[in-house]
């Protein structure tokens, strides 16, 4: 982070910063951890600022929030170079990369309205390989319908 | 390799030699009581009368036995039982589970609840494997193999679960040329598209019919359209009969999964080119040698 970007958003003591989001997506990654503001946590949110990795970037930092394995496996799916940064009293305790798996288990639905997974009271939970990762592509395992980034981002804001 | 024990999902999970393997067993005209004790659950979520009767009757010619239903409404679903726990039952009565359902990938969750193998006979408007082995073994044993044939596939490329499992059929195989000849709105999804390794272009009938070695042709489904008036707008332009015929190759060869509506007139049942009576009838030796492969 240079300086500049330290002069808009303060050090968190504890919580979460997620870093290398790509640039334009820290809305959907804050839709995607369910915060809307009126949970009560401090959230700073930078928008496309300077990257050497990325050209741009956004950074997340959530105050008094950790995040669990499910939450950083759907940030994978919109944002797959973000880093995250687990901060108790002021110090980074773990840094992680977040993971885009081969195989996607539970975290989107299938779009196919007669695909099993969608069948009410079935033992079937949505799963998809992953085709191709830029742009996302999924592909259910169940019924081979396609599913695209647009889709994935739309259902994981709206959850 | 061996298929005991195997479920059988989709086309596309067998080799060549797999099917080779299967289509010289269906010709060698073997009898056998290799299912004797054998019980096999025919459990058709969804109306079928070729590929039940032909299951039970070759169940039946291989000296088994076997349970189920081909109308939800006369079982448990009917109450409400889900597709899971019905198939958790069956699979405890059955040595193998032969399912038919309209939701796509139910017979890979089946498969996924059982241990007995399971031998999807189609489901949702995607894969019917066991069809797409009676149609090449037909061709197989008409034109003495599959490759290097042009073949035209005519109708519902779309919500024809024939049609598509036939597709993914003829990529295992080096075709020399696939024409999809469907109306726009039935034409292949995307997903079916890009998994086609062989060559293959949309045509007119008229201009590739003189090309064709095989034309297999599908019922344009009124049942698989979210839109009936789309299907009212569709339906007669795809319509195969004697005259058009006269354009073809005399050693051309007409397939079609059944059953036909007016896809393909009545005049052409009688010319040379009509197989579809007799790839109906492979559907028994086919099924009877996946049987005696496949039920542990």
């Amino acid at each position: 982070m240079n300086a500049e970007d330290k002069l808009v958003v303060r050090r968190i003591s504890n919580g979460t910063v997620i870093d290398h989001i790509p640039a334009g997506r820290a809305l959907r990654v804050l839709g995607i951890l369910g915060i809307t503001g009126d949970e009560g946590y401090t959230v700073a949110l930078v928008m496309n600022v300077h990257s050497g990795k990325l050209g741009k970037k956004d950074i997340v930092k959530v105050e008094g929030r950790e995040l669990s394995k499910e939450e950083v496996d759907k940030i994978a799916l919109v944002a797959p170079t973000a880093t995250i940064n687990i901060v108790r009293d002021y110090e980074v305790v773990e840094k992680r990369r977040v993971e885009l798996p081969g195989m996607i288990e539970g975290i989107v639905r299938c779009v196919n309205p007669k695909c099993v997974t969608n069948a009410p009271r079935e033992a079937a939970k949505p799963r998809f390989r992953v085709i191709s990762r830029e742009p996302l592509k999924l592909v259910c395992e169940y019924c081979s319908e396609y599913l695209s980034e647009d889709e994935i981002i739309a259902q994981l804001a709206g959850s | 390799m061996s298929f005991r024990g195997k479920d059988v999902l989709c086309i596309m999970d067998f080799t060549r030699n797999d099917l080779e393997r299967l289509f010289r067993i269906a010709s060698s005209k073997f009898e056998g009581d290799e299912l004797r004790g054998r019980v096999i659950a025919m459990a058709f979520f969804e109306p079928s009368t070729r590929t039940r009767l032909s299951f039970e009757t070759a169940t039946l010619r291989l000296g088994g036995g076997y349970i189920g239903f081909d109308a939800v409404q006369a079982t448990s679903v009917a109450k409400g039982e889900s597709f899971s726990d019905t198939i958790r039952m069956l699979d405890a009565y059955a040595d193998a589970i032969v399912v038919r359902h309209s939701l796509e990938g139910a017979a890979k969750l089946a498969a996924e609840l059982a241990d007995s193998p399971v031998i999807n006979a189609g489901d949702g408007s995607k894969r019917h494997p066991t069809q797409a082995m009676i149609d090449l073994y037909t061709i197989w044993k008409e034109m003495r193999g599959i490759d290097n044939l042009t073949y035209g596939v005519l109708g519902d490329l779309r919500y024809g679960r024939a049609a598509g499992s036939f597709l993914r059929a003829l990529n295992i195989y080096s075709p020399k040329k696939v024409y999809l000849i469907a109306p726009e709105s039935l034409r292949p999804r995307e997903e079916l598209l890009d998994s086609l390794k062989m060559s293959w272009e949309f045509a007119d009938l008229s201009e590739v019919l003189p090309e064709l070695d095989v034309l297999y042709v599908t019922r344009i489904q009124k049942e698989r359209f979210p839109d009936p008036a789309e299907y009212e707008r569709v339906k007669g332009s795809y319509r195969i009969d004697a005259s058009l015929l006269r354009d073809a190759k005399s050693s051309m060869i007409i397939l079609h999964p059944l059953p036909r509506v007016d896809e393909i007139a009545l005049d052409v049942d009688n010319t040379p080119h009509a197989l579809y009576f007799k790839q109906a009838a492979n559907g028994i030796p086919l099924r009877m040698a996946l049987l005696r492969e496949v039920v542990p």
